[in-house]
């Protein structure tokens, strides 16, 4: 790893840490209720560091600054330009919701997402355990305040309570657990820790202990059960346009931390990690599907199929490494987990996008009945949504379908067929799981529309949403070209 | 694009276009958009008849290209002696359906027929794919067209039926997707039908493969006792849904033990064939009598459709070239009968909005050019010599007395089974004195329907007395797979 110059590894950082200050004292200006300046703005910025990251991410180049804090290598890359992406798309969807319920008042939708994107990227390169912390805490500060972004409504303001407390209670444990890990390794580097970790380290217990921490930390990030107690009230109770900031990008991160901290930093504990992430899996998968069966409002059930997918998710990271220790595997396993997680955030995208279009000024369209007969009013914005849940069912043609496959088999290729059973057991719940997306698209399609109001939107919305429904068809007939870039990624981490 | 690609994509792309514009046409540019597409699709599966050289092994009309790099994925199609048949079939009987769903549907009609030909297009692409995956991706999208024909234009019970049909047959393909990315791996990372073929596999290995391939074909098949989905969903779904499902979606299982089953686990195929011959006869005999003493038409065809199927897979499994060689012709032959079948009902369904046997008696009075066509169908369900349903069972059976006597002695009886229930039904609906106001007042066939009925008589006929066009063309194909089952793939 070449230690080139300090500032080119955190240039799109200092972008976006520039601009948010630019917009931010800028939009103390603007009188416009619209603030179009500065919806434009921001997605100007997010452009410039998509591009920025997408750039670096093609070149192919792995360095790091500042004495190893931070690495610029193509998996954190991938994953910033995508953030940003996803924040684009989030904002033109956002705007006319946020618009209609006043929450552009002022620009905080705007700096406020920016300082969390800027978190993420902390984040996702961070390659020391304080600027990993240091990125997690902007991005969480950001959320809960985007959360109580509507001060005068009630369920918003408790959705944030609740979210503060518990995120800050997953803080404390991800902290404590990065204490007693630099007690036991006397590291807070990636590297030197995963080094001082393979050549034995003076109390295992203690590193040992650390490792739980962490783990249950990353676990409540996720929101993989046990740890998952937030997710529902939180993307029930938080404004649909901050439901799905919660639900997209930040997984981008989420999903760099594992990377980080676990597959990077403690490689040599790689067997202790995935017992504890198959029994979150396991957890994760019973209790996210049948409990999104009960449901009966869009967003909690969004929220348990949340867990349930975060819970297929981890299987990847399971399969990582055979029991017998053969590490063969291991860029099957975890470029699958990054297909996973990218196209997960992609549907997303598509099924938030759809909900927030139908809600109106007054009307939250989060029932799952509200969609009633949406194929009789708008067969496009029908189709997007379905296609969403049948990616998210995983069923073909759909991307979501090769995000399972590529887990599966993964998970099947790990060592003699130990994990069968998870794969079989991963499969009933699937079918578990097509059950209650099949109901949003027999809501859609075969009940009467209880409302006939015209469904109305801007055209960029039309635009961007329409797209985002083509990706999940598009990508799940051409495959080929996202995998390979998370198999790229995915191997220049492992090298 | 091949000869190949053209007939998978082309109903796919036309019924896409028509689930995108179709908004802006009337209901009967509609129709005849999707009729003119059908026909399309039609005439350009013909050349591959026509240009099939018969006679010859292995595959033809061969493309492949390299799809998806990360698993090795290939775009290859390919058909054979078996394949082919299905092939023209699947696109004639899109015609019909599109055709006999003219009047009955007055909703959302560009949606219902684009739904239909994209139903159309991945079915010939199931027939044709020579890579699992591929095989897979075609198998499982039937499954999304086919929910909302059911679940928007089918009965009063249709939410139910088309959960039933979505979740049943997702669970059995599932289970056989793990089969699928094991054998993957233990390819060394190949999805290649041929490579899987030679694979060598222990014991065990083949046992969980069997099982998991059978999970998802007698679901799909349906097999007894796992058939109790396809009643529910022939009662509710439309007319032409029933008749697209009975004709060719069934056969999708049918045709996934003749790819995967048999000739990749051939040694469990042997071990457990007591089992599938069982099952088989059960589905011949009790879901036989069980079709006796339906009182709704349509379920009693489709007990009968069970039962019809039981014989394929009882061919399948008796290792012979005369029983396997039947049970594919009676694969195809079924389908135009079952597909007749459904649309006679659909025919008085329409009229009289019942299909409750006690409702009818005496059609033939008002309807007597209907009653003639729905006799002979009647006859081909049972298996009447000089009827397309005669050959293949006649095959079948004889296979079986080879077999075992006792075996084709269990068979035999479904010609008796098949023979009460039929005519039974016949008796009872088109027979007799004119039961009540509502049978007076019918109406014959028209034209349209008149047509349709004419071309599946043909068929019937034509496939009954001549027969010979469609052995010739599988038999090479027949004895190539009884080779390679014949061949022990254990290490």
């Amino acid at each position: 790893m070449i230690d080139r110059l300090s500032w080119a590894a955190i240039t799109p950082e200092l972008l976006l840490l520039v601009m948010v200050c630019v917009i931010a004292i800028y939009d103390l200006f603007l009188k416009s209720p619209q603030r179009w300046a500065t919806h434009y703005l921001t997605l100007l910025t997010l452009a410039a560091a998509a591009f920025l990251t997408g750039s670096a991410a093609l070149s192919g180049q792995t360095f790091s600054g500042f004495g190893g804090m931070v690495v610029s290598d193509p998996m954190g890359n991938w994953l910033k330009c995508f953030a940003a992406l996803t924040m684009m798309v989030l904002l033109i969807y956002a705007r006319p919701y946020a618009g209609a319920r006043g929450m552009m008042r002022g620009g905080e939708l705007y700096t406020l997402g920016l300082f969390g994107l800027l978190g993420m990227y902390v984040m996702i390169s961070g390659h020391n355990l304080l600027i990993i912390y240091l990125g997690l805490e902007l991005l969480a500060l950001s959320s809960f305040a985007l959360v109580a972004l509507r001060r005068d409504d009630l369920r918003a303001t408790e959705a944030a309570m609740k979210y503060f407390v518990l995120g800050a209670l997953a803080s404390g444990f991800l902290l404590y657990g990065m204490s007693l890990v630099y007690g036991a390794t006397g590291t807070l580097d990636i590297r030197a820790m995963a080094v001082a970790i393979e050549a034995g380290v003076a109390q295992p217990q203690v590193l040992m202990l650390g490792l739980v921490f962490v783990v249950a930390g990353l676990a409540f990030k996720l929101g993989a059960v046990p740890f998952h107690m937030w997710v529902p009230d939180v993307y029930h109770g938080a404004p649909t346009a901050i439901t799905l900031f919660i639900a997209s990008a930040p997984k981008l991160a989420a999903f760099a931390i594992v990377m980080r901290l676990l597959v990077e930093g403690m490689p040599a504990l790689a067997f202790d990690w995935q017992q504890m992430l198959a029994v979150l899996a396991v957890l994760s998968l019973i209790v996210g599907n049948l409990a999104a069966v009960a449901q009966s409002n869009l967003k909690r059930m969004l929220a348990f199929s949340t867990i349930a997918q975060v819970g297929f998710l981890l299987l990847a990271f399971v399969a990582g490494v055979g029991a017998d220790g053969n590490t063969a595997n291991m860029s099957t396993a975890y470029s699958a987990a990054m297909f996973y997680i990218i196209t997960y955030v992609l549907t997303t995208l598509a099924v938030f996008g759809v909900i927030l279009l139908l809600s109106r000024d007054g009307f939250e369209s989060e029932e799952i009945n509200d969609l009633a007969g949406l194929n009789q009013r708008s067969p496009l914005y029908a189709g997007v949504m379905a296609a969403g849940m049948f990616s998210l069912a995983g069923v073909p043609p759909l991307v979501g379908f090769y995000a399972k496959l590529t887990v599966l088999q993964a998970l099947l290729a790990a060592g003699d067929g130990i994990y069968l059973w998870l794969a079989v057991f991963a499969v009933l719940m699937s079918l578990v799981g097509a059950f209650y997306y099949l109901r949003v698209v027999k809501v859609m399609y075969f009940d009467a529309p209880t409302q006939t109001a015209a469904i109305s939107a801007p055209l960029e919305l039309r635009a961007v949403l329409s797209l985002n429904g083509a990706l999940l068809l598009l990508l799940g007939l051409f495959p080929g070209a996202l995998l390979a870039l998370c198999a790229q990624a995915i191997a220049s981490l492992l090298v | 694009m091949g000869l190949l690609s053209l007939a998978i994509w082309t109903p796919i792309l036309l019924g896409a276009a028509l689930l995108a514009f179709g908004r802006r046409l009337s209901s009967q540019q509609v129709r005849w958009v999707a009729l003119a597409a059908s026909l399309l699709g039609l005439a350009v599966t013909l050349p591959l008849y026509t240009g099939f050289e018969i006679g010859a092994a292995g595959f033809q009309f061969v493309e492949k290209v390299l799809w998806i790099e990360r698993f090795n994925v290939h775009y290859h199609v390919g058909v054979d002696g078996i394949s082919l048949w299905l092939i023209l079939l699947t696109a004639f009987t899109t015609v019909i359906a599109v055709i006999a769903s003219w009047e009955s549907i007055t909703e959302r009609v560009h949606q219902y027929m684009g739904a239909f030909l994209i139903l159309s297009g991945a079915m010939i692409g199931v027939f044709a794919a020579q890579d699992a995956l591929l095989f897979f991706l075609f198998f499982e999208a039937t499954l999304i067209p086919m929910y909302l024909i059911i679940g928007i234009w089918g009965g009063p019970n249709r939410i139910y039926a088309a959960y039933k049909f979505f979740l049943y047959t997702l669970l059995g393909s599932l289970l056989m997707l793990l089969a699928l990315i094991y054998l993957y791996n233990a390819s060394g990372g190949s999805f290649d039908f041929q490579v899987w073929y030679d694979l060598p596999l222990t014991s065990t290995e083949q046992t969980l493969l069997f099982f998991a391939f059978l999970a998802a074909f007698a679901v799909k098949v349906p097999m007894w006792p796992v058939h109790t989905w396809l009643p529910d969903v022939h009662v509710e779904a439309p007319t032409a849904g029933s008749a697209v499902l009975a004709a060719i979606m069934l056969k999708l299982g049918a045709y996934g033990f003749l790819r995967f089953s048999l000739p990749i686990t051939p040694d469990a195929s042997q071990e457990w064939a007591w089992l599938m011959i069982a099952l088989s006869l059960i589905a011949v005999i009790y879901v036989g009598l069980v079709a006796l003493v339906q009182q709704d038409m349509k379920k009693l065809v489709a007990y009968s459709s069970v039962a019809h199927m039981g014989f394929v897979t009882l061919g399948f499994f008796l290792f012979n070239e005369l029983a396997l060689a039947g049970a594919i012709v009676q694969m195809i032959a079924h389908g135009f009968v079952s597909a007749a079948m459904f649309l006679c009902i659909g025919v008085l369904y329409d009229r009289m909005h019942s299909r409750e046997i006690s409702d009818y008696g005496g059609v033939i009075n008002p309807m007597p050019k209907f009653a003639a066509f729905a006799l002979l169908f009647t006859m081909a369900n049972a298996g009447m010599p000089g009827t397309a349903g005669f050959v293949g069972e006649w095959m079948v059976i004889l296979g079986a007395v080879q077999a075992n006597f006792w075996i084709g002695l269990g068979a035999a009886t479904a010609l008796i089974l098949g023979a009460a229930y039929s005519l039974l039904m016949f008796k009872r609906v088109y027979l007799g004195a004119v039961a009540n106001d509502n049978v007076k007042a019918l109406f014959d066939i028209n034209a349209r329907e008149y047509f349709v009925l004419a071309v599946l008589a043909l068929a019937v006929l034509f496939m009954g007395v001549f027969p010979k066009p469609f052995t010739d063309v599988m038999m090479p194909a027949v004895t190539e797979l009884l080779q390679h089952i014949s061949v022990s793939k254990l290490p």
